[in-house]
């Protein structure tokens, strides 16, 4: 079925930024394939600079896979091949000559399950500016420290027991501390990959809360399998099928009246 | 397409039905109104009233239901938008649905006999009108059907023009025997109510459009009631 529609020219619907906000990251025809198994069959989008966009889509449908490929988590995973050109700022991510360290500081990740490194909550903000280099003393280190644990609306809760070791927080508190830890080396875009789906509805609404803040001075793209938080922290959505983008506009108008009927299927669970 | 949880379905199928009942009752109430009015039949004009309550009870089921399905399962897009129409448009029927009632109201206020029979046959032609609009857009709603319910907007007008002249003819009466103005007014009142049953259908129709299209007409809606530029001496 997937190489048929490998050679079906596919088209995705879009409908443009209204709010007209400047592009951070361009992909043209993203390919990508594990071994014989082809996972993205040419994905084309613009991300739009301060703002979240959502991926959306069902398990399998590339979303996650399409996601990696934008700091090169993929390059870890051996057999995985990735076409196509990503440009951040108009520099190409692909390019041979890249330091992938550095990308990945510019271009931070938090993951499905929170994984703090077992050391204490400091260090594990701490880790990043150190490796990197971004702090001069240890006075500085301490400051961006404080910022990122406040930016990541953590602070107030740790900051008596920041020797404490990061794995003994709750759930939601240590997905908070792993945005601190992104945030702590001034990444400009922040990939998430279903941050909330190991939290509880209230830590689920802080990490949210703490999206809706973090995109006035991060470029933040999610991957979510709630449709309904989707539709709560993003202001663009893009909608993955079987491999290709089949839909990406306003989130206002993908889940009140979308132009695919693929995506109002899905949106409205009409296929799984 | 059917859902994954097909008890998702039967919860929009279940409010599509109460929105059709509560369509029928309206429909019924408002022909039987007039009936009551031109026969002055005192009795069913009273039993009209009484069914008003069965109305108002099924429009607050329909919002009990709606709000409990998007309670519980969230719904998106067009889902979302049927709720939402079934909402609106049972609150446009309930509305007509007071309106008959109040027809009927006058039926057993005017009390007596016509003091001129045509007048009565300009009521029944404005209500046959506004009955034929109310039963298209019901229609056009069960069947999803945009184009029928553009229809019904644009031929408000009708009902808007056929009012404007009976309520010159009225005012002429009127002015030409004291003793018709409490009949008149009671006739005028209910012509009035008439029309406004024909704006209820049409905003059912804008309700119809948007649950099938998910837009919202961009037009004024067509008006055609020049009443209000009447004055005693325009006429």
């Amino acid at each position: 079925m997937s190489a048929v529609q490998a050679t079906v020219p596919f088209e995705t619907v879009r409908t443009p930024d209204a709010a007209g906000r400047p592009i951070k990251i361009h992909t043209r025809n993203v390919k990508v394939t594990y071994g014989q198994k082809q996972a993205l069959h040419g994905v084309s989008i613009d991300i739009a600079e301060k703002a979240v966009t959502a991926f959306i889509g069902p398990s399998g449908c590339g979303k996650s896979t399409f996601l990696r490929c934008i700091n090169r988590m993929n390059d870890t995973i051996a057999g995985a091949r990735v076409e196509g050109t990503i440009t951040l700022d108009d520099q190409d991510v692909y390019d041979p000559d890249l330091d992938v360290v550095e990308l990945r500081a510019r271009v931070g990740m938090v993951f499905q399950k929170p994984n703090p490194f077992p050391k204490s909550i400091f260090d594990n903000v701490a880790y990043g500016p150190r490796i990197h280099g971004l702090a001069r003393s240890k006075a500085d280190l301490e400051e961006i420290v404080v910022t990122s644990l406040q930016k990541a609306s953590l602070f107030n809760e740790v900051k008596d027991r920041l020797t404490e070791p990061g794995t003994g927080l709750s759930g939601g508190q240590q997905q908070r501390l792993c945005i601190a830890r992104a945030i702590a080396v001034s990444p400009e875009v922040i990939l998430m990959d279903e941050p909330c789906s190991a939290l509880d509805p209230i830590a689920t609404a802080k990490i949210e809360e703490l999206i809706d803040e973090l995109r006035a001075n991060f470029t933040i793209v999610i991957v979510t399998h709630s449709m309904q938080q989707a539709a709560r922290v993003s202001q663009r959505t893009a909608f993955f099928h079987l491999g290709h983008l089949i839909e990406e506009g306003p989130t206002d108008h993908v889940f009140t009246n979308p132009l695919e009927q693929r995506t109002l299927d899905y949106i409205t669970g009409r296929f799984g | 397409m059917e859902h994954t949880v097909s008890a998702y379905d039967d919860d929009l199928k279940a409010i599509a039905r109460m929105v059709t009942e509560i369509g029928g009752l309206a429909e019924r109430a408002v022909g039987d109104s007039v009936t009551a009015l031109t026969r002055l039949d005192i009795d069913l004009a009273r039993r009209v009233i009484a069914g008003d309550r069965e109305l108002d009870r099924l429009q607050r089921d329909i919002e009990d239901k709606a709000i409990l399905v998007i309670a519980r399962r969230q719904p998106m897009a067009s889902d979302l938008r049927e709720i939402v129409g079934a909402m609106r448009i049972a609150n446009d029927i309930e509305r007509v649905g007071d309106l008959a009632k109040n027809i009927a109201k006058r039926a057993v206020a005017i009390n007596g006999v016509f003091p001129h029979k045509q007048l009565i046959n300009g009521v029944e032609h404005l209500c046959e009108i506004a009955l034929h609009q109310l039963k298209m857009v019901l229609d056009a709603y069960a069947s999803h059907d945009d184009q029928a319910a553009g229809a019904v907007r644009r031929r408000d007008d009708e009902i808007d023009a056929l009012y404007t002249s009976l309520f010159r003819e009225l005012l002429t009466y009127m002015m030409e025997d004291p003793r018709n103005l409490t009949f008149c007014i009671h006739l005028l009142f209910c012509a009035k109510n008439i029309e406004r049953i024909g704006d209820h259908a049409t905003n059912i129709a804008e309700s119809v459009h948007y649950v099938v299209t998910g837009r919202s007409y961009e037009d004024e809606r067509p008006k055609a009631d020049a009443s209000i530029a009447s004055t005693i001496a325009g006429t």
